[in-house]
Formats: structure tokens, C-alpha cells, sequence
């Protein structure tokens, strides 16, 4: 499979380069980034002054298969994460049956192989069965069947015992534990407190004058720091899933300068809203954790900046229409995000002036790759040629009804968005195209 | 003038001048009520719809006796709110009515924002008649114009509202319409019920009763709920009617001719003394008369209103 | 109550004061002739009655109502005898509800119109309708025993079959005209006025 991508500006952080370059592909990997590569018979790929950068890696995506395909399966989950630029995709094991065994991890990867549109889906595990917290996941086969990572997203630990046997035997595995920071005894019980009574949106003045039950900010930074405490303790590796408070930023700058081994990731719209979002009781404005205040928008920002934050990852988390049509109390926490993740990063963080393209870039690509350790992330010669090209200047505007994704959940409909993909390419092989409109 | 909206979801989103609108007409039809014959035929032929998601006898009625004396058709639905969760979505349960031919829904829902969610799926006007802790405007508008008929003007009144401030959707609809007609209120309770984030509006935030009370030209008490009294928020009733319970006592650091309000079913000897419920200075029963014309008039705005 | 919908919105916009564009354009009846109108229309109602013993007056908002207080007072002078006086709110009874939304005003009558001879009186006689209500709205209240309509002014175009007992003047006009009456009470002044659109 060679290609030759040329008339682009190559960016690529993972070796601080950014220049116009072109780049020949060659068995599927990259053979060489040069100016003015002469190859003939080769496939020709006409950048048109477009950004050539490494595929984006999104560790933090709900593919929901298997058990809900209704709401997303494989197929329409990374046909997104193509037209969003995504090459790989890490899969959050809240599915049903949760990822707490190698015949789910299995099914997984070998839906994956045969509907996965060729962007790489890397399953990460619970850290617990049935998503319980209170019997430990086989987490030496899990990985070795192909699990990158565990975690506990939408079932955060509350018992700090059980939280610590957790990180040893994670350390154990040699595997980085992804953590859903959530004190449910503050919000009421989080995604399990949906139509109980729990926590809808951020606790502030809008929950107030809407009415709603609200999810202080207080809930995440105690379990940030608790987390971060048993890491000191135990030495192992944590992730900060979706970071959204002002203190969640500073209690892992803290923990950073400590030397615990935590890394952090932002979801894009954390810092593009803010729990205003939700007025008119605007469900797809409804996530868990919640949309915050401009104060903490502006952390997370700071915190992207000086490197608390790591990575950013969508929280991809498709639901029905009809879940979504009903009281904000309600309907299910989560909105899709692997279509947004570029440009809503380079709209709120490029534009303004708060972080280049290159860093926005890193954060997406070298970055995910370094906290769960994974390949990728880079265009050095010899990596596989997972590539996004796109027009970073590009304004657009956002229609929820041409999504690749099986939901329309985003509260972004008809907002402009600035920065577009034109094509993605993984193993050398073109997985999405704009001009072809295929995926 | 005309009211410039389809629906009525809450005081928040409307002006004085439609607010004053509305209690101006409801005054007017207090005149109807008195009538040998209660019925005109201004909204004959129009289908109001009562959707009462959360039982409430008081607000129903109330609703159904205005639609009558305007001589609209009402049917009512109840529907249990354990089913919510399961069973018919609240879209299906609109649209369903809607297919049978409403002009109006009066929404009563335990969930914040039901009523607003319906204007999306519906062709009538919503009426809110209580959504969750959001808002209550029926309330509010019959509570503005009972104080309207004692104080002849709201601007510049001392208003206190006591007690669980957190979850009331009468507390909210009140205050609001009290800002809007610019009252001076306090908001009274416990730290557990008070949450600091109304200070982003100027109003004050008092936990001492006496404090609160002193000087005040109306003090609005509000329904204690009772599952809100298991020890979560409060120690118990006991302690509540020690600490806010409002009584001939307290009162007295109010104003000479300071009136006395409570949305009803009143829980005697907690929010309220016995005494004080049934003194002269009670207006209760007046709020009740009250919310009828009140309802009468938002019927007749919303169904009669023009071009939609 | 003024009987055409534009001038209903005019005098709504205007506030019932004179309009800026307005010319000096026929001016229909002026002070003394609407009180000449008045005192007439009194005599003709006691000549009707043979005095005024069971004889109440109901005007119609707005402008019915003080055209019923100085017919009542002419009746009280001419008859040296009490004339109970009232005004009816007839908009939740109106057919045209919904494209003019009229204010409700509350009815106040003080006394028992059964078995009374009622005369009603409006402004302007136009199409109708607004008697047509009214007479709905007297029958919510009692059995009269006889009911009267007095108009200021009758300018054809009926829609209803009603007629109009005591009129103060006879207008004809044309139905894009617009009769506009002001009265010291609700416009500072007292004047018929008649406007070509």
C-alpha cells in the first residue's frame, strides 16, 4: 500500500516538526518525509495546503457495542472516529456485558476486524466484574488478549480499600488504571442516579433557577484527591479521566509536582460550555461530569497549557433520540464527540490564542499515546502511517443530522465549527476521504 | 396589550408589564366569581387538558373550575409517577392528547422542566401547574395579587419567604415575580435549605428567623415537605417549627399590618401556628379565592390571545 | 365601547388621544350637540316609559358607561326620581374574542335587573355584535322586563338584526369609515369625529 501525500504542511509533535513537507507511505508505514518527493506510480494525495498530522488517538470513546447497539455499534462508532480524524479508539467498558472478560474483549476486536472501517479499536477493561467494585477483573488476561488499560468510568470506586487493592493489582499488570473521579455520595449517585433523585448538572446558580438537582464541583476534587492520594501510596499509574473543576486542575498539578504518576484528560466540551448550555433544559447539554462555570473552563485551559492536563478525549457517548426527548432528570448522561474533537479543540483552544496547533495536536495524538503507552501518535519513519490531514482554517457549520454516528446527542447542532478533515488514513490505507464522502 | 407568549412556564421568563397584565385581568374576573350565574361563554368550544403527572387536588380543581366558569371543556389525565419511569414517555403522553385536540395543557410533573420539554412536542399552549423545584407562576401570580390587594403596590415591600427555599417551586416563582415588581425579599432557612447561589441575585439570605422577619410587610411561609423531613435535611419537624415556625410571637417583629401567607396544605403547628393560620393577619383563604381569577386570567390570555 | 376594529386598535395605540395625522375632517357632533343628543334622548326614554319608575341605565365599557351616567342624571332631573345606574362587561361574551382580545372590565351592577326595564347604551351602533353580547351577558344576570338600547350615534352596517331605540344621531356612513367618539370622562373632551381611511 504506497501513497504519496503531497502539496501539505506536516505537524507533527512527537518530533517538533512543522513545515511543508510531502510524505511517502510505503507498506503502510511511513518511508519518508521530505520536500518535493519524486516517486513514480505511487497513488498521489493532493493535501491542497492542508495540515498532515498524525491520526488522532481518542482514549476515551463509548462504543457501546456490545449490548446497546441501538445507540452506536462498531461500524457507525468508527465510521465517526474516521470523519473525525480518529485513528485509533480506545472502548470504554461500560457495555453490556461490561469488558471484565476475555470473550468480550475478544468479541470486540474481532467486530472491530470485520466492521471497524479500519481505525483501530483498543478495548479497555474493567476494573472490576460486572463493574461492581467488589471482585477484582483478571486483568493479567484481560491484557493479554488485547486490553490496553482499566478502568472505571461511569462506576467510579467509592471504597478507598477496594480502590487501593485496585491499583496494586493494576501496578501488577503493568496496566494504567483510568479513573471516573466522582464522589456519589455529593451528586447522588452519579450515571447509577439517573431517575433517582441524583444529581443532573452542575450544582450552581442555573441547577438552582432550573430547578434541578446539582452535582457539586466538590464531588470530583475529593475523589481526584483521593485517587491521587492511594497513587502516592501505592506507586502506580493513574488517569484522570474527563478533568472539569478549577480544583480537580490544581489537586493533579499538586499531585504531579509530588511525583505521583497521574496524567489527566479534557474533554472538548468541558471547555467550550458552560453549564448554560443546559437553560431550556437541554438534554444535550446533559453529561456526566457536568459542564461547569467560566472560572473552570479557564483552568482547564491553564492546566492544558503547563501540562496538568495531558491529553484530550471526547467521552464519546452516543444515545437514542428518545432517551434523550424526555425530562432533564431523566435522560441518560452523554453527548458525541469524536466528530467535534478537532474542531471544537482548534475553535476554543487554537483561535483564542491559548494553545498553538501543534500543542492541540500533541495533546491528541502524542500525548493519549504516552498515557496508555500505546504506539502511534507519530510520524517518524517506520511508524504505521496513521494520518489525518485536514484544513485547519476551514469554517463549517454543524448539522447533527449528516453525523456518521448512529445519535445525534450534541448540544453543538448548528454551531460553527472551525478546522475540517479531509481525509484519514490508517496503515497507509485512506479510511475516510471528504471529496469521496466515504468512510 | 397582549400577552406576548404561547405559554407559561415561568415567572423568570416574564416581564413586569406581563406579569401586571395578567394580575390587572385576574382582578378583573374576581367580579365573575361573584356573579349570580359563574359561567361566560368567552372560551366556549376550547379544550383545556389538565396532565397531572403528581397528585394535587388543590391546583387541579382550581384549574378546572377556571376553565369552566369560561366555559372551555376540560379532561383530565392522571398518570401515577412511578409509571413515568417505565411505561409512556412524557412525549408520547402529550402527543397522545394532542392527537385528541387540545388548546391547552395544563402540566403538573415531580421532574423540572417537563412542562417546558412539552412545548417542543405540542401544537396548544403549556400552563406550568408545578414542575419538580423549578416553578409554580399560577402560585406565584396568585400570590402577587393577594398581596397586591392588601399593600396596593408591590414595589418596595419587605417580603420574607421561610423555609425549605432548596426544593420549592413556590419559593421560586414567588421570588422571582417579587424582583420583577421591585419587593425587597429575604430568603430564610436552614443552611441545608438555603443554597448560597441565590445571593448571584439581590436578595438576602438570613438562617435566623427573627432576623428575618423583622420589619417585613408580608411573610411568606412555605409547605414543609414531608419527605424532606427524615432527617436528611432538617432533625425533624420539632425542630423546624422551633427554629422557622412561624407564630403570633415572630410575627410581632414584623410590621404593624403585616400579612401572613402559605401556598397550602399547611402542616398547623410547624410552618404555622394554629392561632396565627386562622387570625385576621392569615390571608390563606384569600389566596385560594386568588387562584382562580388567576387561572381564569391565564386562560383567557393564552386561549383568546391572537393570531397563533 | 367603539364598534369598528380600527378604531379599537387606534384608540389602543393612541391612547385615546388625538392623533398626530389626524386632519380636521368632519367632525360629526361637537360638545353642545352631543349634549343636545343626551338631553333628548332622555326625554324620549321617559316619554317610552311614561316616567322612569322601573327604569335602570347599563352602559358598555368604556365609552357606554359615562354616556349612561348623564343620561341617568337627565332622567333624575327631568323625573326628580332615582335611575340606578351600571355598566356591563360584555367581552367574555363577544363572537369576535381571539382577534380583538378586549380586557375584561368587571360588570358593576348593584342591583337585581329582573322584571326592570333595561336601556342599554353604547357609543357607537355599528354591527351589532357588541349588543348581541350584551344581551347575552343581561340574560347571565336576570330576566328583564323589558330591554332598550340607546346609541350615541347609529352608523349602519348591521350584521345582526338589531335596532337601536333611542339614537342620538344618525350617521350614514361608509363601512371604511371610521367613527371615533371622545368624552370629557375617558378623552378629555367631548366630540364625534369621522374619518375617511
Amino acid at each position: 500500500m504506497n501513497l504519496l501525500i503531497t502539496n501539505g504542511r506536516v505537524l507533527d509533535p512527537s518530533q517538533n516538526l512543522d513545515d511543508a513537507r510531502d510524505v511517502l507511505v510505503e507498506n503502510g508505514s511511513i518511508a519518508r518525509i521530505e520536500k518535493n518527493i519524486i516517486s513514480n506510480g505511487v497513488e498521489v494525495l493532493d493535501a491542497a495546503g492542508g495540515v498532515i498530522a498524525p491520526g488522532l488517538i481518542d482514549i476515551h470513546v463509548h462504543l457501546r457495542t456490545p449490548g446497546q447497539e441501538y445507540k452506536e455499534d462498531t461500524r457507525s462508532g468508527t465510521a465517526a472516529a474516521a470523519r473525525g480524524g480518529v485513528t485509533t479508539v480506545c472502548a470504554m467498558p461500560n457495555t453490556q456485558p461490561p469488558i471484565d472478560r476475555r470473550s468480550v474483549v475478544e468479541d470486540i476486536l474481532g467486530r472491530a476486524r470485520s466492521e471497524g472501517n479500519g481505525v483501530r479499536v483498543l478495548p479497555i477493561a474493567s476494573v472490576s466484574m460486572d463493574a461492581r467494585n467488589e471482585q477484582l477483573s483478571e486483568m493479567a488476561e484481560l491484557k493479554a488478549c488485547g486490553a490496553v488499560a482499566v478502568s472505571d468510568d461511569a462506576f467510579p470506586m467509592q471504597d478507598a480499600g477496594f480502590m487501593r487493592r485496585a491499583f496494586q493489582y493494576a501496578k501488577t499488570c503493568g496496566l494504567v488504571t483510568m479513573l471516573h473521579c466522582e464522589e456519589l455520595s455529593l451528586t447522588g449517585g452519579g450515571h447509577a442516579g439517573v431517575g433517582k433523585g441524583g444529581g443532573v448538572m452542575n450544582e450552581g446558580r442555573v441547577s438552582l433557577e432550573m430547578g434541578l438537582r446539582g452535582m457539586p464541583r466538590l464531588a470530583e476534587e475529593i475523589a481526584v484527591f483521593m485517587a491521587c492520594t492511594i497513587a502516592r501510596a501505592v506507586g502506580n499509574r493513574i488517569h484522570i479521566l474527563h478533568t472539569t473543576t478549577a480544583g480537580a486542575v490544581e489537586q493533579i498539578r499538586r499531585a504531579k509536582n509530588d511525583g505521583v504518576k497521574v496524567t489527566a484528560e479534557v474533554c472538548p466540551h468541558h471547555f467550550a460550555l458552560t453549564d448554560e448550555a443546559c437553560r431550556g433544559y437541554n438534554t444535550d447539554a446533559k453529561m456526566n461530569p457536568p459542564l461547569r462555570l467560566e472560572e473552570d473552563v479557564a483552568a482547564l485551559i491553564e492546566g492544558l497549557k503547563d501540562g496538568t492536563i495531558d491529553a484530550i478525549a471526547t467521552d464519546h457517548a452516543p444515545h437514542a433520540a428518545h432517551e434523550k426527548e424526555r425530562e432533564f432528570d431523566l435522560a441518560p448522561f452523554g453527548i458525541v464527540g469524536l466528530e467535534t474533537m478537532l474542531p471544537l479543540s482548534i475553535k476554543y483552544l487554537v483561535e483564542p490564542g491559548h494553545l498553538s496547533l501543534s500543542q492541540v495536536i500533541e495533546k491528541m495524538t502524542a500525548a493519549p499515546a504516552r498515557v496508555l503507552g500505546l504506539p502511534g501518535g507519530t510520524l517518524r519513519e517506520g511508524a504505521p502511517a496513521d494520518i489525518v490531514i485536514f484544513q485547519p482554517d476551514e469554517k463549517w457549520t454543524l448539522c447533527a443530522a449528516d453525523l456518521a454516528s448512529k445519535s445525534r446527542n450534541t448540544p453543538f447542532d448548528g454551531h460553527e465549527m472551525i478546522g475540517r478533515v479531509q481525509a484519514t488514513i490508517v496503515d497507509g490505507k485512506v479510511i475516510y476521504s471528504r471529496r469521496a464522502n466515504r468512510v | 396589550m397582549k400577552l406576548r407568549r404561547k405559554h407559561i412556564l415561568g415567572l423568570q421568563k416574564m416581564g413586569a408589564d406581563e406579569i401586571n397584565l395578567v394580575l390587572d385581568t385576574a382582578a378583573n374576573f374576581k367580579e365573575v366569581l361573584s356573579r349570580p350565574i359563574r359561567k361566560v361563554p368567552a372560551l366556549r368550544g376550547k379544550m383545556v387538558c389538565t396532565l397531572f403527572f403528581e397528585p394535587s387536588t388543590r391546583t387541579r380543581a382550581s384549574f378546572e373550575m377556571a376553565a369552566k366558569i369560561l366555559s372551555a371543556d376540560t379532561n383530565s389525565l392522571t398518570v401515577a409517577a412511578s409509571s413515568v419511569t417505565k411505561g409512556e414517555t412524557l412525549k408520547d403522553t402529550v402527543l397522545t392528547m394532542q392527537a385528541m385536540g387540545v388548546d391547552c395543557f395544563v402540566i403538573r410533573h415531580p421532574h423540572s422542566g417537563a412542562p417546558e420539554a412539552a412545548t417542543k412536542w405540542v401544537r396548544g399552549s403549556v400552563l406550568n401547574a408545578g414542575d419538580g423545584c423549578h416553578e409554580h407562576p399560577t402560585q406565584g401570580l396568585l400570590d402577587l395579587l393577594t398581596i397586591r390587594e392588601h399593600k396596593g403596590e408591590i414595589a418596595g415591600l419587605n417580603v420574607t419567604i421561610i423555609g425549605d427555599l432548596m426544593h420549592s417551586r413556590v419559593a421560586r416563582s414567588g421570588l422571582w415575580g417579587l424582583l420583577k415588581l421591585g419587593a425587597r425579599v429575604t430568603l430564610c432557612g436552614p443552611h441545608t435549605l438555603l443554597p448560597p447561589e441565590f445571593a448571584a441575585h439581590p436578595i438576602t439570605l438570613q438562617s435566623d428567623c427573627d432576623a428575618a422577619v423583622e420589619g417585613a410587610d408580608v411573610v411568606m411561609t412555605l409547605r414543609l415537605q414531608n419527605e424532606r423531613m427524615d432527617g436528611v435535611y432538617l432533625p425533624g419537624v420539632r425542630e423546624f417549627a422551633r427554629l422557622y415556625g412561624m407564630n403570633e410571637q415572630r410575627l410581632s417583629r414584623a410590621a404593624p399590618d403585616a400579612i401572613v401567607m402559605h401556598p397550602g396544605p399547611i402542616n398547623r403547628g410547624v410552618e404555622i401556628s394554629d392561632d396565627l393560620a386562622d387570625s385576621p393577619r392569615s390571608v390563606i383563604l384569600e389566596q385560594v379565592t386568588n387562584g382562580i381569577a388567576v387561572r381564569m386570567a391565564l386562560l383567557y390570555l393564552l386561549l383568546g390571545g391572537g393570531e397563533n | 365601547m367603539a364598534d369598528t376594529k380600527k378604531s379599537k386598535s387606534k384608540l389602543q395605540s393612541s391612547g385615546g388621544k388625538r392623533l398626530p395625522d389626524e386632519r380636521p375632517a368632519g367632525v360629526l357632533l361637537d360638545e353642545a350637540d352631543i349634549a343636545r343628543a343626551l338631553k333628548r334622548v332622555a326625554h324620549e326614554i321617559v316619554e317610552r316609559n311614561r316616567g322612569v319608575a322601573n327604569v335602570v341605565v347599563i352602559g358598555i365599557p368604556r365609552r357606554g358607561v359615562p354616556l349612561a351616567e348623564r343620561i341617568a342624571a337627565h332622567l333624575r332631573t327631568i323625573e326628580s326620581a332615582d335611575v340606578p345606574t351600571g355598566a356591563l362587561d360584555v367581552a367574555l361574551y363577544r363572537d369576535d374574542y381571539g382577534t380583538r382580545q378586549a380586557a375584561p372590565h368587571p360588570s358593576t351592577i348593584a342591583f337585581n335587573i329582573t322584571d326592570k326595564i333595561v336601556v342599554l347604551v353604547d357609543d357607537v351602533l355599528f354591527t351589532g355584535r357588541t349588543v348581541r353580547a350584551a344581551l347575552n351577558a343581561l340574560s347571565d344576570l336576570g330576566r328583564p322586563a323589558q330591554v332598550q338600547l340607546a346609541a350615541l350615534v347609529d352608523r349602519g352596517h348591521r350584521e345582526l338584526p338589531i335596532r337601536a331605540d333611542f339614537v342620538g344621531k344618525n350617521a350614514p356612513t361608509a363601512r371604511d369609515e371610521e367613527v371615533r367618539v371622545l368624552l370629557r370622562e375617558t378623552d378629555g373632551e367631548d366630540a364625534v369625529r369621522i374619518k375617511r381611511n
